[in-house]
């Protein structure tokens, strides 16, 4: 079959380079980070049951915490944690039949991007100040 | 003509006698934890960073405890249901049994784990005299 001169006609869509809309990638997103979530839940857990285990374990747990490693955990899971939730507050309206049509999906989906970013940069500066 | 209803077709519980009580836990669930998040959020924003005499004094207060409690109780029981749906999704056969028993087991450890760090620091906190 290919060596069939097909003419020059356009070759079919490929779902690899489809450019999927911004509300498609805003529900996968919903996905990954709800999964990635558990990274920070396991930190803390981890910290939780340390300072209850004995000083080694929790200066351990707590170094790590405290360390630039942890801070990209909980930063990151932090952000995430707002993305989920507002997206989650989008699957309910959608639950509900709200906000259904192409525009105000498209909408939202910038809303929960832009929404999920400034509320990370807000509880980043909260912390930082208090 | 049919005489049965659109209604009274869809109605039931059908074959599998269950498949609706799923997407309303996680209903439910997302709900608890919209209002648990920013809590959970503060509480363990002014936890990070005291010494181990005070993290200890600090989850053996009602709230922080409570709050911490029920966000990895119920917040790791929406992971467990969710976790299925991706699972369900993208997995067959054996590898999707193994993955479900995994989550399963993974989630109740961590809950298992939270809950016993909360019951140390909070029990050895009240003295009777």
């Amino acid at each position: 079959m290919a060596d069939v001169n097909r003419g020059n006609r356009p070759l079919s869509p490929h779902l690899q380079v489809y450019r999927l809309p911004l509300a498609a990638v805003t529900s996968i997103m919903t996905r990954i980070t709800g999964h990635a979530l558990v990274a920070g839940i396991v930190l803390i857990v981890w910290w939780l049951v340390a300072a209850v285990a004995s000083p080694g374990a929790f200066a351990c747990a707590d170094w790590v915490m405290r360390s630039w490693i942890g801070f990209i955990i909980l930063t990151g899971s932090m952000w995430a944690l707002w993305y989920h939730t507002l997206a989650g507050i989008r699957h309910l309206c959608y639950d509900a039949g709200y906000g259904l049509e192409i525009g105000q999906a498209q909408k939202s989906s910038q809303a929960i991007i832009a929404g999920s970013v400034a509320l990370a940069v807000l509880t980043l500066i909260i912390y930082f100040l208090f | 003509m049919r005489y049965i209803t659109p209604r009274k077709s869809a109605i039931g519980l059908g074959a599998a006698h269950e498949g609706t009580q799923h997407h309303w836990y996680m209903t439910v669930s997302a709900v608890a934890l919209a209002i648990l998040t920013p809590l959970f959020m503060i509480t363990i924003a002014c936890a990070i960073g005291l010494p181990r005499e005070l993290l200890l004094a600090y989850f053996g207060r009602p709230l922080p405890a409570l709050i911490t409690g029920l966000f990895v109780i119920v917040g790791m029981l929406h992971f467990i249901k969710g976790t299925r749906i991706m699972i369900d999704d993208y997995f067959q056969g054996a590898v999707r049994k193994g993955a479900i028993i995994f989550s399963v087991i993974f989630g109740w450890a961590v809950i298992a784990l939270a809950v016993y760090a909360l019951a140390r620091m909070g029990l050895g906190a009240i003295v009777v005299l």
